[in-house]
């Protein structure tokens, strides 16, 4: 008994042990002031947790998303002008977490409007946030938040812990940083922060795998702006004098991308290492000419570092680490795959087999051209339906309306009786529809097995990671992909990348599984294997819409067939009568002339 | 509040509209033709304004001929920064950072060589003011504005109506479908680019005549001239003008009516109100 908590406890001590280690130093840090280091000191590594800070509340938003955000200056100074404000009324720790509150909300308020536009533009949404922080700067400037002369917060008076005010300050600093540094850590690995580097890669795939974009992406700014907001108001205390000029300057989401783009955005400590980088080196050198050869120096470095290290010092460290580790993927069993025999009776051809999906007179235009005119269509239990129809015919179009991808101007999608008209793709997803993409669309920046534990995680089998990561590894042994669990997308070739696309459909565990041309590009040979790999998935129990010009293909594998032309369905029925039918040779033949 | 005052203040929001328009070109380009955030294009039009005051204010030059010469040089700066981009494949998002790190290394070049004082050129192009009824119009802003309006019109003409414009154009859409027509798209990124740069020294000229200089004033400008950039629409000429028009008489009605302070409301509300209305329009 004993020795099982024991066991437990070493398990967790080991799982956590990053944080163990980031109390550690936070112990250390605090007690410092007790060794009397001079005056100099403690401001010195205030400045470098101040900056630890705010560098990691941007990336946990603008490197784990890939939203840059400008307006960090605005978080930070509703941070600022909070504790100016609520400092001299209220305790500190509450005022401190007011501070963080308040700009929470506002982040929150921004995300609600901006993140609602789907796809907004990496770039135009920096731009806005630039945008956010001059309109606020001249609000605060020009009403009673400040009024013009800046605040004095002489009124503000720490608590005392250790002999002066100013090392509260410094511990208040230091718990901001590592706190920060703590929370990115749990999000890096946890689920959440999954799903925010599947946004950041592919946001669309990623909402179509599972992910809760729109509720991801305002946790992110929330949190992000929350840090902010903590932080700024430490810092109010420790400057004890805000102006709008300062506080609000372009200087400091700049220092923060600089920082953050220099250490690596991408991975939780990497914004501190840039952190302690940049501030060391202009504290080295504060005084006359040697400021400006350090503004220049900065500079020099911000350039260099975009050319040459994209992925910033903590790409380049775990880069040189993966090269030292064996890979984990020549280490697992290359175990058979398990094919449970369950194909469906024969009698699935039957029109009594209740409908799985369902579209009704779905319509969509895009800028007057009718893409979907009207498409009704039933998907029934456990068959293999095949979709053909010339290109543009809207093929492509049906399937991103089932899946959620875009959202028809009028019909209904039915899944199970249950009406997903307004739902949207990640709950789509859960409910169990898949689908792969015509032109493959990996998230490049992840490994292969990375790319099939999203919908492991987020799919309808909502595995927690351990169990995703069976859960892909099954799925890519499935497809033959095993070996390259390790490899990034961009190490793999076409055929390959299409078959990461339906382990990707497979490690999702889905009912119904969408195939958008996966044979489209692939030799004979591929082909075989491809076809036969849709027929061990349907073997699975999954139910299959088969898009495919092939036509070998399709009346090798499909069960029934549907036609569509112009945006409409022109038949349905037995693959073999279906192409015989007049109306499905003239779409793809034209009409005959004559009589004939 | 009199007419004569209302009307003199949107004359004088006209006029740095124009000049919005003027320093948005370059910009506009590079973004559109390009996929670079430029950043450094301010870093470059404050260099260009340094320059001119350097030039007219110790060696006596005419402002015009100083122009004249720094239009020339900053094609080729432009040229080259183009041609660095292009061989380490720099794209939109690292952009944004690369440029600005050359604007942060080009401001303490100016700060080093003409410390961060103030200076003002106390030159004109031509003295005095156009009288236009009770208003006045000061005759260097309107040759300005002449520039400003003539560069603007003489690109989108480039663009539309001439066989590197529509290269240019098409070069954009599927880079190498195009090259296997024969675009020569390096060349013409590099051209763009050049160009670019060219109107960065044309717009530093009219900073240095109309405005005083300081190092830190890069970054004044720099907000509202992307706000312009985005709400004419990327890569359009004529449409940088007329925001940037639109811009400038919105910031000088808010001053006269409301108050100076509020001024920056105007150009950050209307793009934001753009970015949120219609994001697909830029």
């Amino acid at each position: 008994m004993a020795a099982g908590g024991a066991s437990i406890a070493t398990t967790l001590a080991a799982k956590y042990s990053t944080l163990l280690w980031l109390a550690a130093a936070l112990v250390l840090f605090a007690a410092l002031p007790l060794a009397h280091p001079p005056l100099f000191f403690e401001s010195f590594l205030y400045l470098i947790f101040f900056w630890i800070a705010l560098a990691t509340s941007w990336a946990i938003l603008s490197g784990f998303t890939g939203y840059v955000s400008f307006g960090h200056g605005a978080f930070y100074g509703v941070g600022m002008y909070a504790m100016a404000d609520l400092g001299p009324r209220l305790p500190l720790p509450v005022a401190l977490l007011a501070g963080g509150a308040l700009a929470a909300l506002l982040g929150i308020c921004i995300g609600a409007v901006v993140f609602r536009v789907r796809r907004l533009r990496g770039e135009l949404f920096a731009l806005l946030t630039l945008a956010l922080a001059i309109v606020l700067a001249t609000i605060v400037l020009n009403t009673p938040i400040d009024g013009g002369p800046g605040v004095f917060l002489s009124d503000v008076r720490p608590p005392k812990i250790y002999s002066n005010a100013s090392s509260t300050i410094y511990l208040a600093g230091a718990s901001v940083a590592i706190a920060s540094l703590a929370v990115a850590w749990l999000i890096q690995r946890s689920k959440f922060g999954r799903g925010l580097f599947a946004i950041s890669d592919d946001e669309d795939v990623a909402e179509i795998l599972g992910v809760p974009t729109f509720a991801s992406k305002l946790a992110a700014i929330a949190i992000s702006s929350f840090i902010a907001g903590v932080i700024g108001a430490v810092h109010a205390v420790f400057v004890s004098y805000v102006t709008v000029g300062e506080t609000f300057s372009i200087s400091v989401p700049l220092f923060v991308l600089m920082m953050s783009v220099l250490g690596g955005a991408r991975r939780w400590w990497g914004p501190a290492i840039g952190a302690i980088l940049v501030t060391t080196l202009s504290y080295s050198f504060v005084s006359g000419d040697f400021a400006l050869a350090a503004r220049a120096l900065i500079g020099l470095t911000l350039v260099l570092a975009s050319l040459f290290l994209p992925e910033g010092v903590a790409g380049l460290v775990e880069k040189a680490r993966r090269a030292w580790r064996p890979t984990a993927a020549s280490q697992a069993p290359a175990a058979e795959p398990r094919i449970a025999a369950l194909r469906p009776d024969p009698a699935r051809l039957d029109t009594k087999t209740p409908a799985l999906l369902e579209a009704r007179n779905v319509r969509l235009a895009f800028r007057g051209v009718q893409a979907l005119d009207g498409v009704d269509l039933i998907i029934r239990q456990g068959e293999i339906l095949g979709l053909v129809g010339p290109n543009g015919s809207g093929k492509s179009t049906l399937i991103n309306v089932l899946s959620g991808l875009y959202k028809a101007d009028s019909g209904q999608v039915i899944l199970e009786g249950r009406d997903l008209s307004l739902t949207p793709g990640h709950l789509r997803a859960r409910l169990g529809v898949a689908r792969t993409f015509q032109i493959p669309r990996p998230f490049a920046r992840q490994s292969v097995l990375d790319n099939a534990m999203i919908p492991a995680m987020f799919g309808a089998s909502a595995l927690d990671s351990a169990a995703a990561r069976k859960g892909a590894m099954e799925a890519l042994r499935f497809v033959g992909l095993a070996e390259r669990a390790d490899a990034m997308p961009a190490m793999l070739n076409l055929h390959q990348r299409k078959f990461l696309e339906l382990a990707r459909a497979l490690a999702s565990d889905a009912k119904l599984i969408m195939l958008d041309e996966v044979l489209a590009g692939l030799t004979p040979r591929e082909i075989a294997d491809a076809v036969d790999m849709v027929r061990r998935i349907h073997a699975r129990g999954a139910t299959i819409l088969f898009v495919e010009h092939n036509m070998r293909a399709v009346l090798e594998l499909t069960d029934r067939l549907i036609v569509m032309n112009r945006g409409r369905l022109i038949a349905d029925g037995p693959p073999h009568d279906v192409v015989r039918d007049p109306a499905v040779v003239a779409a793809y033949l034209g009409a005959p002339h004559a009589e004939g | 509040m009199s007419a004569t005052l209302f009307g003199q203040s949107v004359l004088s929001g006209l006029f740095s509209g124009c000049l919005y328009g003027l320093l948005g070109l370059g910009l506009t380009l590079s973004w559109r033709f390009l996929r670079i955030i430029n950043l450094a294009h301010f870093g470059l039009i404050f260099l260009a304004a340094y320059l001119t005051y350097h030039f007219v204010q110790s060696r006596g030059v005419s402002p015009l001929l100083a122009g004249a010469g720094l239009v020339p040089l900053f094609f080729g700066l432009g040229v080259a920064q183009q041609w660095l981009f292009i061989r380490f494949r720099v794209s939109e998002l690292p952009s944004v950072i690369v440029t600005f790190g050359l604007t942060i290394i080009i401001e303490a070049l100016i700060q080093w060589i003409w410390s961060a004082d103030f200076v003002r050129l106390e030159t004109h192009l031509v003295r005095g003011s156009l009288k236009i009824g009770s208003l006045l119009a000061p005759w260097d802003e309107l040759i300005m504005g002449g520039f400003a309006v003539a560069s603007c019109v003489a690109v989108w003409a480039y663009l539309n109506f001439t066989w590197a414009g529509k290269a240019l154009r098409a070069s954009l859409d599927d880079p190498d479908i195009a090259a296997a027509f024969g675009v020569p798209n390096r060349r013409l990124a590099l051209v763009v680019s050049g160009a670019a740069a060219a109107f960065a020294a044309m717009g530093g000229v009219f900073v240095a005549l109309l405005y005083t200089l300081t190092p830190s004033q890069i970054y004044s400008w720099l907000g509202v001239v992307i706000a312009v950039v985005l709400l004419g629409g990327l890569g359009r000429p004529l449409g940088v003008l007329a925001a940037g028009l639109l811009v400038g008489v919105a910031e000088a009605v808010t001053m006269a009516l409301v108050e100076p302070a509020w001024a920056p409301i105007a150009p950050f509300s209307l793009l934001i109100a753009v970015l949120v209305l219609w994001p697909e329009r830029i």
